[in-house]
C-alpha cells in the first residue's frame, strides 16, 4: 500500500511502465472516484447541453412536438435581427461608459488605501466593497427608487444645485447612465479588493525609491505601479467586459416595465435578448444560434484583449 | 520640513480623504436611502424635502411585506437553497481538488483541461437544453435545478486543488503507512487543515446561491417556492401598486442575512475573492 505508483511522492518508478496503463487505472482507481462526481455532472449538466444546443440552433422548435430541421435559417435570421444587434452595440457602449471609470477608479483607491498614510483602511474598504454582498434586484430597485425623476433623491440634490429634474429611467442615454451607476457602485469594492491584492505583491520599497529618486506621486503611480499591475488590470477588464454583455439582473430590476430593455432598446444586452427568445417566446432555436454567436463574440473579444496587452509587454 | 512641504503634505491628505469619503458616501447612499423608505409611510416614500427618519417612522411595511407577500418564507426558501448549495460543492469539490492536487494518474492532464475548459462557457449556451434536462426530469419548480449541476464544478476544484497542493506529502504518506485509507485521509488529515479554504469558499457559494436570478427565475414558476431575489421582483407584478416602502422593507430583508454574514467573516470574505481571481 504505502508505495502506490500513483502517489506524488512515490520514486520514480519505471516498474508501472511494465504493468501497462490498465494497471495503472485499477491502481488509480481512488483519486478517478474522487473526481469522478465532477465528470458525472459535467456529462449530464454540461457537455450533453452544449452539444445538444449546437443541433437546436439549426431546428426550429417550441419545446412541444416534433423538432424542425431547418438548416441555417437561424443564423440568416440573426444577421437581419436588429435587436441582437442593438443589444450588442449596447455592450459596446456600455463596455466605453463605465469600464474605464470603474478600473481606474478601482486602482486609485486601491493605490490609496495601500499608501499607508490612509487611517481607517478597514472602514473605507468595508464600506466601499459592501454593495457588493447586496442582491442585484434589491440594488436595482433601490437605484430605479433613488432615479425617479418626479421627487427621486437624486433629482432632489440635483435640484438643490439648481439643475432640472434629469429623466434618468425614461431617457435612452439616461438610461445607460443609470445603469452604470449601479454596476460601479455594486462592483467597485470587487474590483479595488482585486488591485490590492495586486498591489501587495509589489514590494512598497521600489515605489519608496522612485519617491526619494525625485519621481513625484502621480509619476510612481505611472511608470511603477501601472505596469507592474497590468495582469491584474487586464483580468479585472477582462471579467468587466464579459460582465458588460452578459448584464440580466440589473437590467430587470432597473427596467422593470421594458423587461430591461430600456427605453427604445437603449439598454438590451445579448443575455436579456436570448432569454426573451428562449424563455419569453419559446423560440429555441434562434435563442440557441444567438447564444453560439454571442459566445464566439466573447471568446474573440477576451483572445484579443489578451493578445494586445501581452503584446505590450514584449 | 518646510512650511510649503508640509502644506503640500496637508493638502493631498485632504484630496485623498476627500476622495475616500466621497467614494464611500455613495456607496452608503443607496443603503441608507433603502432603510429610511422602508421605515415611512407610502405616502412620505417621495415627500419633498425628503427626510431619513420620518416622525411618522413605523414597521409596518415590514409588518405588510411579511404577513402579505410571506417574505419569511421566501428567506427561507433561500436559506435551504444556498445552505445546500454550498455543504454539496464543498464536499465534492475539496474531493475533487484532492483527487487533483496529491495524485497523479492516467489522463490526468486532459481531465483537468476539460475541467478548466467548463469555466470559459457562458452559462447562456447550455441554458436551454438545461431547462429542457429538468423537464424530462420533472424537476422544474423544485430546488434541485439550482443545487445538483454545480455540486461539483470546476471553480471549486480548481480553487481547493490550490490550496491542499500546499499540504505536505510527507504528512500523508505517514497516515498511509499508520494504515489509513485514501478517503480516511481525505477525512481525518486533508479536511481540517483546509477548513480555511472551505470557509472563504463557501461564503462565496452562499452569496452567489443566495443572490442568483437568472436561472432560478427559468426553474421556479409557483410563488411560495421562490427564493428572494424572485420575490422582490415579483412584487410590482401586483396590478396598480407601486408601494416603495414595502419594496424596500423587503430589499433590506434581503441583504441584512448577508450584510451580517460578511460583517462577521470579512477577512475569509476577501480572501476568498482574491485567491479564486488572483491565482486563478
Amino acid at each position: 500500500m504505502t508505495t502506490d505508483s500513483y502517489m506524488v511522492r512515490s520514486l520514480p518508478t519505471p516498474t508501472t511502465r511494465r504493468h501497462g496503463l490498465w494497471h495503472d487505472m485499477v491502481k488509480a482507481r481512488w483519486p478517478y472516484l474522487f473526481v469522478s462526481p465532477f465528470y458525472i455532472l459535467f456529462t449530464v449538466f454540461f457537455l450533453y447541453p452544449v452539444v445538444f444546443s449546437v443541433y437546436l440552433s439549426f431546428t426550429e422548435w417550441t419545446g412541444l412536438g416534433p423538432i424542425k430541421f431547418v438548416g441555417l435559417s437561424n443564423y440568416a435570421f440573426l444577421l437581419k435581427d436588429k435587436v441582437f444587434w442593438q443589444s450588442m452595440l449596447n455592450g459596446v457602449i456600455l463596455f466605453f461608459m463605465y469600464v474605464p471609470i470603474l478600473t481606474l477608479l478601482a486602482l486609485v483607491l486601491a493605490v490609496v488605501l495601500n499608501s499607508r498614510r490612509i487611517r481607517g483602511f478597514q472602514i473605507f474598504r468595508t464600506l466601499i466593497f459592501m454593495p457588493y454582498v447586496t442582491n442585484m434586484v434589491a440594488a436595482g430597485f433601490t437605484f430605479r427608487l433613488l432615479l425617479q425623476q418626479k421627487n427621486g433623491l437624486v433629482n432632489i440634490m440635483l435640484g438643490a444645485l439648481g439643475i432640472s429634474p434629469l429623466p434618468w429611467l425614461e431617457s435612452i442615454w439616461g438610461a445607460r447612465v443609470s445603469l452604470c451607476l449601479l454596476v460601479i457602485w455594486f462592483w467597485l469594492g470587487y474590483n479595488m479588493v482585486l488591485m490590492l491584492a495586486g498591489l501587495q505583491t509589489i514590494p512598497y520599497e521600489l515605489t519608496e525609491a522612485a519617491l526619494i529618486d525625485g519621481a513625484n506621486p502621480a509619476q510612481a503611480f505611472l511608470y511603477i505601479t501601472i505596469p507592474l499591475m497590468r495582469p491584474v488590470i487586464l483580468f479585472c477588464v477582462v471579467l468587466s467586459t464579459m460582465g458588460t454583455f452578459s448584464l440580466f439582473t440589473e437590467l430587470l430590476a432597473l427596467f422593470q416595465s421594458t423587461l430591461g430593455r430600456g427605453p427604445m432598446n437603449a439598454t438590451v444586452t445579448p443575455i436579456v435578448h436570448i432569454f426573451d427568445q428562449a424563455f419569453r417566446y419559446f423560440r429555441f432555436g434562434p435563442a440557441s444560434a444567438l447564444a453560439y454567436v454571442y459566445f464566439l463574440f466573447i471568446f474573440i473579444l477576451t483572445l484579443l484583449q489578451v493578445f494586445y496587452v501581452s503584446r505590450q509587454e514584449a | 520640513m518646510s512650511l510649503s512641504a508640509r502644506l503640500t503634505r496637508i493638502l493631498s491628505s485632504v484630496i485623498l480623504y476627500g476622495l475616500l469619503i466621497g467614494v464611500s458616501l455613495f456607496m452608503m447612499l443607496p443603503f441608507v436611502w433603502m432603510l429610511s423608505t422602508s421605515l415611512k409611510p407610502a405616502d412620505e416614500v417621495f415627500g419633498y424635502p425628503p427626510i431619513i427618519i420620518s416622525p411618522n417612522f413605523s414597521l409596518n411595511a415590514y409588518k405588510y411585506v411579511i404577513e402579505e407577500y410571506g417574505v419569511l418564507r421566501s428567506l427561507l426558501n433561500t436559506f435551504i437553497v444556498a445552505t445546500a448549495a454550498t455543504a454539496l460543492q464543498l464536499f465534492f469539490c475539496s474531493l475533487g481538488g484532492y483527487g487533483f492536487a496529491k495524485y497523479k494518474f492516467p489522463g490526468q492532464g486532459v481531465l483537468f483541461s476539460l475541467l478548466l475548459a467548463t469555466m470559459i462557457v457562458p452559462f447562456v449556451i447550455v441554458m436551454v437544453p438545461l431547462y429542457l434536462i429538468m423537464r424530462d426530469f420533472h424537476w422544474i419548480d423544485t430546488y434541485w435545478p439550482l443545487v445538483i449541476p454545480w455540486a461539483a464544478n470546476a471553480f471549486g476544484i480548481f480553487f481547493l486543488r490550490q490550496y491542499i497542493s500546499g499540504i505536505s506529502d510527507e504528512l500523508l504518506d505517514a497516515a498511509r503507512i499508520d494504515g489509513a485509507s485514501e478517503f480516511g485521509i481525505y477525512r481525518r488529515i486533508i479536511f481540517p487543515i483546509i477548513i480555511p479554504g472551505l470557509t472563504s469558499l463557501g461564503l462565496i457559494i452562499f452569496m452567489t446561491t443566495w443572490n442568483s436570478f437568472l436561472w432560478p427565475l427559468v426553474i421556479l414558476k409557483t410563488p411560495e417556492n421562490f427564493t428572494i431575489p424572485l420575490t422582490i421582483s415579483s412584487l410590482t407584478g401586483q396590478v396598480g401598486r407601486t408601494v416603495w416602502n414595502e419594496y424596500m422593507a423587503t430589499a433590506v430583508l434581503s441583504i441584512l442575512p448577508l450584510l451580517i454574514i460578511f460583517l462577521a467573516f470579512q477577512r475569509r470574505f476577501v480572501e476568498g475573492i482574491t485567491a479564486g481571481a488572483i491565482r486563478g
